[in-house]
């Protein structure tokens, strides 16, 4: 017999990447859900508390973190779950890489098609709330930023609680406080810049740090949540 | 390569909850061999081939050594039925597969589904599915196959072509250990183990 020879891991982390997004490409209502979502909210807001520019540019930074983190919340409760019931998730084990880096080909595409379109589309969102224009760059960059660190924070919630019936507020009870750094610290970095006119640097490297620390990180948690879930 | 073991387990049991389902099973593959392991409903024959393959460690007494690459083929297909057929093996999560296009034709119309390799997955018919799921055995597969009952939802000829798979991949030094309640025609090769044998509590 012709000595076995599998993928490369890179190879493989490449096709699981391109498997995950064609998957979400070809549902494209569940893909742009959370960006209905964020619309909606920023549709509601305005009605709901008056049109005062000022009111609303003052709120602007925390209405759009806040949803941006409840967006991110909706996507996780799915993170693992059809993979899971269609036998997907327990293949990973036989990946020629480790569990814990098999598992982030479907982080990267999550956050490609919602947290990094989120953050690119922000600024017609802040826009309507008013938020001053040297906000903007601040916003999107903080969005992409944190909500990268959500994703994987997520996916450490999502991985444990993948076998539980209706884990949805397992999960949120799991990873809410994990989120909330983030939430401050990202809101921060918009309000720094709205205030100040300036200087948003402190806060974003606060996240690009918190992104560095979840990416050695959560790998791990994540690897060591399958095996739970999946009774290995 | 013929001779060398590839899969080792000696006195292993597997529970599930409180019940042990089988206990002192001694295995071992050696390259070239087929295993079929032959049981009534709930017996463990699952269970036992998922411990095999490392996938259920908690529940598992015994020492279980592997000594080779393998793949596991089980109750779930891990198909998406929104991606072709062409997809689901190119992009297998279990990776380990070529991923040419003409190797992955070649090996759908091995499994007769030439003509499907653009379908829609979920639009096709149950032992289609399956066939699609069965088409990774043609794609440089690792050397120890575990599948667990392989031939549910094949028709005659889907049969007999798996049987032909199976024995040609051990001669070429492979090796194979399935569940089934049919006794497929696998040749002198075939050894049988009776879990019934080794029931539990």
């Amino acid at each position: 017999m012709t000595e076995y020879q599998g993928q490369s891991g890179f190879e493989y982390l490449r096709a699981q990447t391109g498997r995950h997004l064609s998957l979400l490409i070809s549902k494209p209502s569940e893909m742009l859900n959370p960006l209905f979502f964020f619309l909606l909210v920023i549709i509601l807001f305005p009605i709901g508390l008056g049109p005062e520019r000022e009111v609303l540019s003052d709120l602007a930074p925390g209405i759009l973190w806040v949803v941006a983190l409840l967006s991110n919340l909706m996507i996780s409760q799915r993170l693992f779950v059809d993979d899971f019931d269609d036998g997907s998730l327990e293949q990973l084990v036989f990946a020629p890489v480790p569990l814990a880096l098999a598992a982030l080909p479907q982080l990267l595409a999550i956050w490609l098609t919602s947290g990094l379109l989120l953050a690119l589309v922000s600024p017609v969102f802040a826009l309507m709330l008013g938020l001053p224009e040297q906000a903007l760059i601040p916003l999107m960059s903080s969005l992409a930023l944190g909500s990268a660190v959500m994703c994987l924070l997520g996916g450490v919630g999502a991985a444990l609680t993948v076998g539980v019936q209706r884990g949805g507020i397992l999960l949120g009870l799991l990873i809410l406080p994990l989120y909330i750094p983030v939430l401050i610290v990202g809101s921060r970095a918009v309000t720094e810049a709205v205030l100040t006119g300036g200087d948003p640097t402190v806060p974003l490297a606060f996240l690009g740090a918190a992104l560095t620390a979840s990416l050695l990180l959560a790998p791990f948690a994540i690897a060591a949540g399958l095996r739970i879930s999946l009774e290995l | 390569m013929t001779g060398s073991i590839l899969l080792e387990a000696q006195q292993c049991s597997v529970s599930r909850g409180l019940r042990t389902l089988v206990s002192g099973v001694s295995l071992e593959v050696a390259a070239g061999a087929i295993w079929h392991l032959v049981g009534s409903n709930g017996v463990g024959k699952t269970s036992l081939l998922r411990a095999l393959a490392g996938l259920a460690r908690i529940q598992v007494t015994g020492d279980i050594k592997r000594h080779a690459p393998m793949l596991y083929f089980g109750h779930s297909l891990a198909l998406k039925s929104a991606l072709t057929p062409r997809d689901n093996l190119n992009r297998h999560p279990s990776g380990g597969l070529v991923s040419d296009s003409q190797a992955i034709d070649k090996a759908l119309s091995a499994v007769g589904l030439s003509g499907y390799e653009d379908a829609v997955t979920g639009r096709l018919s149950a032992g289609q599915q399956r066939r699609v799921a069965l088409a990774r055995l043609w794609l440089s597969p690792p050397p120890l196959w575990l599948l667990d009952e392989p031939f549910t939802a094949l028709d005659t000829s889907g049969i007999t072509v798996l049987e032909n798979k199976i024995v040609s991949h051990c001669s070429a030094g492979g090796a194979v250990v399935f569940t089934s309640h049919q006794a497929p025609d696998l040749g002198a090769q075939l050894q049988t183990i009776n879990l019934e044998d080794y029931r539990g509590d």
